[in-house]
C-alpha cells in the first residue's frame, strides 16, 4: 500500500517542482516513401506521418490527466531525409510535406531532416546539406542535424566546414526572428538513432516501423531534493540517484502506457534533465544548489559530472530500455541558471566547452555574435567533435549566430527556446585548419591517458 | 481501475458528505480514506475504484475537479499507477 507521505511526494514533484514528461516522440520509418518522384515521395510522406501520428497529441493529453503528470511536447521523428529523398533529389518539397503533416497532426516539433555524413557524403547528400537554410528558413516545425563525426570513422573535416556555412546561411535567412533557423539545427558527433530530444531527434535506420521514445526532465525535483542535503557529495550522489529514479519510472509508465495506446513499439526513455526557462527547472540551479556561488565557476565541471553519471545510475534501473541522449543537458537560452550567468560574465563558452565533456550533448543554444566567420563556427563544432569522438560520447553543436547582433545583446526564441545573451568568442582564426578539410582518423581505442 | 483521490480544502462542517456524495454520483467506490488536519486545512486522501463507472478516466477528473471547484474543495483524481511506479519496485 501506498503511503500518505509518497503520495504528497508525487504530488508535490508535479505541483510545485516542475516534473513533468517532456516529450513522447514517435519515431516512424519513411524506407517505404521512397520514389524517384518528388511529388510521389512528399505525398507518401505526408500520408504516412499524418495517419501514424493522427492520435499522438490526444493520447499525449490522456495520458498527461490520468496520471496528473504534464506531457510539454508531443514530436514526430522520422528516417533522415537525406535517405528518402536521395532517388528524387526533392529535399525542399518533403521538407514541406514534413511540416504540413505536423500542422494537420498538432505535434510541437518534427525531426529527422537528417544526415549522416561522418565519413563522407554522397552528391546527393552535398545537395541535401546545401538545402538545410532554405527548409528551415521555409517551415515552422521542422527540425534538422547532421552527423558529421564518430568515434569508429573519426571527424569529417569536409562536412565540417560546410556545415559552419550552413548555420551561417540559415543564420541569415531567419535574420528576422533572431536567426532563430539556427535553433533547429544541431550538428552531432556520435549522433544517436532514437533521441526524443529535439532539435537532433531523428528515426535511425535500425529502428522498427513506428516506435514511442520518452524523454522525462525534473531539474526542479532534483534541485528541490538537494535542499534537504546537508551531507558531502556522497550523500548528494545518492540524493540524486534516488530521484532520478522515481521521475524516470514516471517515463518508463508513460512510455509503456503511450506505445500500448498507439500500437507502436516501446522504444526507450532517455533520462536526461532537460531544463525550461521557468524558475525552478534549472539545471544550473542544481549545480549551485551543490554549492557553486553560480553556474561557470571552478569546480562546476566536476559538478556536472557528478550530477550526469548519478542521473544515469538513478534512472537505469528504472527503465527497462534506457537510450537516446540520457544525461544533464546544458542549453543555455533554456536555463534561467545559465542564461543569468553568462549575463553577469560567470559562464563562458570556454567553460561551456569544458562541461561538455562530462555530459550529453554539448555546445547548445549559444547566441553568438553575428558576425562570427563561417570557419569559427565550424572550428567550435570541430572541438566539440573532438571531445565527443575521443571519449565515445555523443556531442553537439546548436550555436546561433543572431544576425546583426553583438556580444553584449541578447537573443529572444520564445517558449521553451528562451532567450539567451550574446556570448564572446575567441577572436583568433583557424581559417587555415578549417580551410584543408580532409578527415581527422578516427581515434585509437587503448592507451588511454 | 485503482485510483488515488487528493482532497484539500478549507476546514468547515461536511466535507466528507459532499465527497462522498460526488464519488457517489460518479459511480467511483471508495477502498479507504485517511484524513488529517494541516492547520485549518482539511487534508485528506481516498483510495477508490473507478471499475463501476461509465465515464472515461480523463472525464471523470475533470467532472470531480468542477465538483470540487462548486463547494471550495482541491479535489484531484490520479491512476494508482503512478504512485506505484515511482514508489514500488
Amino acid at each position: 500500500m501506498i503511503s500518505d507521505k509518497e503520495i504528497f511526494e508525487t504530488m508535490r514533484m508535479v505541483s510545485s517542482q516542475h516534473l513533468d514528461v517532456r516529450c513522447i516522440t514517435m519515431g516512424i520509418s519513411l524506407f517505404d516513401c521512397i520514389s524517384s518522384s518528388g511529388k510521389e515521395t512528399a505525398d507518401k510522406v505526408y500520408d504516412k506521418i499524418a495517419s501514424y501520428a493522427k492520435d499522438l497529441v490526444s493520447v499525449g493529453d490522456k495520458i498527461a490527466t490520468m496520471y496528473g503528470v504534464p506531457v510539454v511536447n508531443k514530436r514526430v521523428s522520422v528516417t533522415p531525409i537525406s535517405l528518402v529523398g536521395a532517388a528524387s533529389g526533392a529535399y525542399h518539397e518533403i521538407a514541406l510535406a514534413m511540416d504540413r503533416a505536423a500542422a494537420e497532426t498538432g505535434i510541437d516539433f518534427i525531426g529527422g531532416y537528417t544526415a549522416l555524413v561522418q565519413k563522407g557524403a554522397t552528391e546527393k547528400e552535398e545537395a541535401f546539406l546545401r538545402s538545410i537554410p532554405e527548409a528551415l528558413s521555409s517551415t515552422e516545425k521542422v527540425c534538422s542535424s547532421v552527423n558529421i563525426a564518430s568515434s569508429r570513422a573519426g571527424i569529417n573535416m569536409d562536412a565540417v566546414r560546410t556545415m559552419g556555412e550552413i548555420v551561417k546561411k540559415t543564420a541569415y535567412l531567419t535574420r528576422d526572428k533572431d536567426s532563430i533557423g539556427c535553433a533547429k539545427l544541431v550538428v552531432f558527433a556520435n549522433a544517436v538513432e532514437d533521441n526524443p530530444f529535439m532539435a537532433g531527434a531523428f528515426h535511425g535506420a535500425g529502428e522498427a516501423d513506428k516506435v514511442i521514445n520518452v524523454g522525462v526532465s525534473g531539474p526542479g525535483v532534483v534541485k528541490t531534493a538537494l535542499e534537504q542535503v546537508d551531507g558531502d557529495l556522497t550523500a548528494v550522489a545518492e540524493t540524486v540517484k534516488k530521484t532520478a529514479f522515481k521521475v524516470t519510472r514516471v517515463g518508463q509508465l508513460v512510455a509503456k502506457t503511450a506505445a500500448n495506446m498507439l500500437s507502436a513499439q516501446f522504444g526507450i526513455v532517455d533520462l536526461s534533465l532537460a531544463p525550461t526557462p521557468a524558475v525552478g527547472d534549472s539545471v544550473g540551479r542544481i549545480l549551485e544548489e551543490m554549492g557553486l556561488e553560480r553556474v561557470g565557476a571552478c569546480g562546476t565541471t566536476a559538478a556536472l559530472a557528478l550530477l550526469n553519471d548519478a542521473v544515469k545510475k538513478g534512472g537505469i534501473m528504472a527503465s527497462s530500455h534506457v537510450g537516446g541522449l540520457s544525461g544533464a543537458f546544458i542549453p543555455v537560452s533554456e536555463d534561467i541558471g545559465m542564461i543569468e550567468a553568462a549575463e553577469m560574465g560567470a559562464l563562458t563558452l570556454e567553460r561551456l566547452e569544458a562541461m561538455t565533456a562530462v555530459c550529453s550533448v554539448g555546445i547548445d543554444m549559444v547566441a553568438i555574435p553575428g558576425d562570427t566567420p563561417a570557419e569559427v563556427i565550424s572550428a567550435m563544432i570541430a572541438d566539440e567533435a573532438a571531445i565527443g569522438v575521443v571519449n565515445q560520447k555523443t556531442t553537439a553543436v546548436r550555436v546561433i549566430p543572431v544576425y546583426g547582433k553583438k556580444v553584449g545583446d541578447q537573443a529572444s526564441f520564445g517558449g521553451l527556446l528562451g532567450r539567451a545573451p550574446i556570448m564572446k568568442v575567441s577572436g583568433y582564426s583557424p581559417a587555415k585548419f578549417i580551410s584543408r578539410g580532409g578527415r581527422i582518423p578516427a581515434p585509437l581505442g587503448s592507451n588511454k591517458n | 481501475m485503482n485510483v488515488i483521490i487528493s482532497v484539500i480544502g478549507k476546514d468547515r462542517i461536511g466535507i466528507i458528505r459532499d465527497v462522498s456524495a460526488f464519488l457517489a454520483d460518479l459511480d467511483i467506490n471508495i477502498v479507504d480514506i485517511s484524513q488529517t488536519l494541516m492547520g485549518e486545512y482539511f487534508t485528506m486522501i481516498m483510495r477508490a475504484n473507478t471499475e463501476k463507472s461509465r465515464m472515461p478516466i480523463d472525464k471523470l477528473i475533470v467532472a470531480l475537479r468542477e465538483k470540487g471547484e462548486s463547494v471550495g474543495l482541491d479535489i484531484n483524481l490520479r491512476s494508482e499507477e503512478i504512485f506505484d511506479a515511482m514508489h514500488r519496485i
